[in-house]
């Protein structure tokens, strides 16, 4: 059975018509070719589809597209600003937290939601809000030093200040 | 002028050149690519871990509405292959017998995954079990029940025997001579990325594959003989790897079936696989029963070692038979250890083969003998660190299995994380225990060091051809294009390739453009195994660039007027620095060079060189040079639940030159992290032939809240071999914190736990041991009944010099192109 749904991702609303129990990471990767969202396990178990809905992460493996009628999607390809790079997008590649860049999508997203929540996060707060995404090239150090130098830039204090 | 000021690009913590992409959601991993009219399949895997094959029929999967195409092996020529040449003994698609659950029987093309996994399941095939062997001791105690009717004796894959010098003499002249039993679990590569491929077969006969693969070359090596159609007339691209550490290295029956079905149904056909799909195709850490008897000095200096490996190998050859090789010629690289003998088997049982993951072999011996050397130091009542830093082997020496070490640096490293890890004031001595004794959460700290070679001496098919091959191409726009079959796996070799001639150029590493690999466009690089990558295809790139250069300023020097010795490449131009103001800018150095030259691309090649010693060690284990890594790890150990929880590892790595500490940084970092997910819980184990835990709930690793920080440093050695002096970093820094933590467990609680991984349960165990005064250690109790082959006696090579250099394939300067 098909539905046709309107689901807005990155602010642009699109309909799509689609089986019903596909899910909503199989939608933006296969209907909607947002193939910046990667799927790990499709079990729930690994964080790399995480997407935004309505600000918070969720696992879009979990997700069907019905339950996201309006409600807003944010996935990684939403993230900049026009050809401006979110300050988590340009701390991770500047300092290498992205080798094999395939949980990438999923761990800036969590990350911009954490930042989102609380400016200026503690490293123990940034490995909470971070424990269900895993990575296995980095080690996690160099994406705990890109949220937190992205969270320094984006402190309201270093607002104008070039780093 | 000091050694960093010599250089623009090296050194400097920039930017991985495909960073942007990775950051954006742009990179286009081998799944998210769609053909036009594309299918997707889907592999029907046996539920048997032993079984005869008697019946297939396909005819109601045929039948499904949907579905484009079915296969079996009887479809496919029937051949069977094996990364090795020596073991050939995998069909993609089984048709007499099935080895392991999960090896691969049928195929289906569809118009959706949905309608190709429904019709797998249409698929009747009927299987007449057969005993299942699930470890080593059921396998040898079996030799009635054969797995493959090949190998060096019933189920034993691989039988090898080597030795150096009079090991029972060795003993003789020791004071303390320990033997001890350890056991490696096996564990398995984890990648985020499942693996994919698409393939598409035109009209016009050729094809094309997609895969997500570490070795492009290999696999097309191997595609041509298992399609059985030429070489020639197929493309393999290599689609960004998200994830390999050695789970890509083989070639797929998922890459054949797509390539198989493609033909059939002349449309594009991609395959990906299920998580659960990768557990079982693994290829991963192979379990290692060792037992390690060394000889010591009352000094602590090695009088000779004597290892013997069981290695559980898995259903299939795979790299085992480097594997097992592996498992015994490295650790005589790190100290002075004048006789050796290493007795090595690897046996079949059926379960998911094994093969290489990060440090392939390695990291289970050095499990074993650093553990070894810390048990040996309390006996001897040395400190643990100043006994490793003596007998640190001595650089441009041979070992006494007469590989050629180069640089060094592991004194060094020693003393850095020694001084940064602050272990004079933590490290009480043997016995004495920090902190509060009536606490149950007990601190502890311990050293590990390791070595690992910064690239294979020999291809896994015998040849004489460049390990790893560039063109370099000047455009008139001032950008250089280098085209090199090397695989980017995240490791960040790519980035090299625009590093490098960046370098040597004068240019910035984004006016390098770097094609990814692609057998119809790179020159051949081998892939990324063995720590290989930076330092081949860097020694070629840098060759290439020389080659350009040279025509450059030759052309440039005659448009000045000028001696070309006088001019340099820097800042984009080509000029005299001393008269720098009539520099010429690349661009037009390229227009003065291809005016003269004519097309300007330029080949760049490398293979090891070659030494002149007679012995060149047993199967594997020469390379051009190694690396060096000293951890220490701070922990702490709660005696009332077994859990450890770490708190820092200060790691210091001989890299050579770190070409751009960044990257350096983070093989390091994620060398570490994997070595903590192996030490402490990661295991890939089975009941009844199934995997107990595939999934990634179940299968436990490391996640950032199990991560303590990493404190990384790096030490440079400018090693001779190297480009720009450059050693490995990929795998190499694994290896330590294993051990080290091992060895921080026993400082804290006092058991050992001679296996890994290092469990609550384990440490519970062993302290009950301990509270009743037995001997505290978990670990293995026996040995398997076995014997080994009659060793291939050589002499010692210890000490000895290293072999001058004979032959240096493909190094002559002069440019050609």
């Amino acid at each position: 059975m098909k539905a046709r749904l309107s689901l807005t991702v990155n602010g642009e609303t699109r309909e799509v018509l689609v089986a019903v129990h596909k899910t909503l990471l199989e939608v933006l990767r296969e209907d909607l070719n947002l193939t910046g969202t990667k799927h790990g396990c499709e079990l729930g178990e690994c964080g790399t589809c995480t997407v935004l809905v309505d600000g918070e992460p969720v696992l879009s493996c979990l997700v069907l597209p019905v339950e996201m009628e309006g409600r807003t999607v944010k996935t990684v390809e939403g993230m900049a600003d026009g050809g401006t790079l979110h300050p988590l997008q340009q701390a991770f590649a500047e300092l290498g937290a992205a080798q094999c860049g395939y949980c990438t999508p999923g761990i800036l997203l969590t990350a911009e939601a954490l930042l989102a929540a609380s400016a200026s996060p503690t490293r123990d707060e940034i490995k909470a809000a971070l424990a269900g995404n895993l990575c296995r090239c980095t080690g996690y150090t160099k994406i705990l030093d890109a949220v937190e130098l992205a969270a320094l830039r984006m402190a309201p204090a270093a607002a104008g200040r070039p780093r | 002028m000091t050694e960093k000021h010599r250089f623009a690009v090296v050194g400097q913590p920039l930017a991985k050149i495909d960073a942007w992409a990775k950051v954006t959601g742009e990179t286009r991993y081998a799944d998210d690519l769609v053909l036009p009219r594309m299918a997707y399949a889907k592999l029907l895997r046996s539920s048997h871990p032993h079984a005869r094959i008697t019946r297939i029929d396909t005819a109601a999967a045929r039948a499904r509405p949907g579905v484009y195409g079915v296969i079996t092996g009887y479809d496919l020529p029937r051949v069977k292959f094996g990364i090795l040449p020596v073991s050939q003994d995998e069909e993609a698609l089984c048709t007499e017998k099935v080895r392991m659950v999960g090896d691969p029987v049928a195929a289906v093309a569809a118009v959706d995954e949905e309608t190709a996994e429904r019709a797998c399941e249409l698929i009747e095939v009927d299987y007449e079990p057969l005993p299942a062997l699930m470890s080593i001791e059921e396998s040898l105690g079996h030799p009635e029940v054969r797995i493959h009717e090949y190998g060096d004796g019933p189920n034993v894959h691989k039988n090898v025997s080597l030795q150096f010098g009079d090991v029972d003499e060795a003993f003789a002249k020791a004071d303390l001579v320990r033997e001890d039993v350890f056991f490696f679990e096996g564990s398995t590569h984890l990648p985020m990325e499942q693996h994919a491929a698409l393939a598409h077969w035109g009209a016009d006969g050729k094809l094309t594959l997609w895969s997500s693969t570490q070795t492009p070359h290999y696999v097309h090596r191997l595609l041509a003989k298992i399609l059985d159609v030429p070489g020639a007339h197929i493309r393999v691209i290599a689609a960004p790897v998200g994830g390999g550490f050695g789970g890509k290295l083989d070639p797929f029956a998922h890459e054949i079936a797509a390539c198989k079905l493609s033909q059939r149904i002349g449309r594009p056909v991609k395959i990906t696989l299920t998580r659960e799909e990768v557990f079982y195709v693994h290829r991963g850490r192979h379990p290692v029963l060792m037992w390690i008897k060394t000889g010591f000095t009352r000094a602590g200096d090695i009088t000779g070692c004597h290892l013997k490996t069981w290695l559980d190998g898995g259903a299939y050859g795979s790299y085992g038979v480097a594997s097992t090789f592996y498992t015994g010629v490295i650790n005589p690289v790190t100290y002075k250890m004048p006789v050796y003998k290493f007795e090595g088997a690897r046996v079949f049982t059926n379960k998911p083969p094994c093969g290489p993951k990060r440090g392939h072999g390695t990291p289970q011996p050095r499990f074993a003998l650093e553990c070894q050397l810390d048990k040996a130091a309390e006996q001897l009542g040395l400190d643990p660190v100043e006994m490793r830093k003596r007998i640190v082997a001595e650089p441009f020496t041979k070992t006494a299995n007469h590989l050629t070490v180069t640089t060094i640096g592991l004194a060094e490293c020693i003393d850095r994380v020694v001084e940064a890890s602050g272990w004079p004031a933590k490290w009480k001595g043997w016995g004495q225990k920090n902190g509060d004794r009536r606490s149950p959460r007990r601190r502890g700290i311990g050293v590990g060091c390791s070595a690992y070679m910064t690239g294979a001496g020999t291809a896994i098919y015998w040849n004489s051809m460049p390990h790893s091959g560039v063109v370099l191409r000047a455009d008139r726009s001032g950008a250089v294009t280098v085209l090199c079959g090397a695989t980017d796996i995240g490791q960040g070799s790519d980035s090299i390739l625009a590093y490098l001639p960046a370098e040597v150029l004068g240019l910035e590493p984004k006016d390098v453009h770097v094609h990814p690999a692609d057998t119809s466009l790179t020159p051949v690089d081998l892939g990324s195994y063995s720590s290989r990558v930076t330092l081949m295809c860097g020694v070629a790139v840098i060759q290439a660039a020389e080659r350009l250069k040279a025509v450059l300023l030759k052309a440039v020097a005659k448009k000045l007027g000028v001696d070309a010795s006088r001019l340099v490449a820097r800042d984009r131009k080509i000029g005299d620095p001393d008269d720098w103001d009539t520099a010429v800018p690349f661009a037009r150095a390229v227009e003065l060079g291809e005016s003269m030259h004519g097309v300007l691309a330029f080949p760049g090649s490398y293979a090891p060189p070659k030494r002149a010693g007679k012995y060149k060690g047993g199967g594997v284990g020469p390379s051009p040079c190694y690396s060096y890594s000293a951890c220490v790890v701070e922990l702490t150990v709660d005696a009332d639940t077994g859990d450890v929880i770490l708190h820092d590892v200060w790691i210091a790595h001989d890299v050579g030159r770190a070409l751009n500490p960044l990257l350096v940084e983070g093989q390091v970092e994620g060398s570490i992290y994997m070595g903590i997910g192996e030490a402490l819980m990661e295991a890939q184990i089975f009941r009844k032939g199934l995997h107990k835990q595939p999934s990634m709930l179940d299968y436990k690793s490391p996640t950032t809240l199990e991560t303590p920080e990493i404190h990384t440093i790096l030490v440079e050695t400018n090693d001779p071999e190297g480009p720009f002096g450059a050693k490995e970093a990929g795998q190499g820094p694994l290896l330590p914190v294993i051990p080290a933590i091992a060895n921080a467990i026993y400082d804290a609680v006092g058991v050992r736990i001679d296996e890994v991984p290092i469990t609550p349960e384990k440490i519970l165990k062993a302290l009950e041991l301990k509270a009743q005064g037995k001997t505290p250690r978990v670990g293995p109790e026996k040995l398997p009944l076995f014997t080994f082959k009659p060793p291939i006696v050589v002499e010692s090579a210890f000490g000895q010099p290293a072999d001058a250099i004979a032959v240096r394939p493909f190094a002559d300067p002069e440019p050609r192109g």
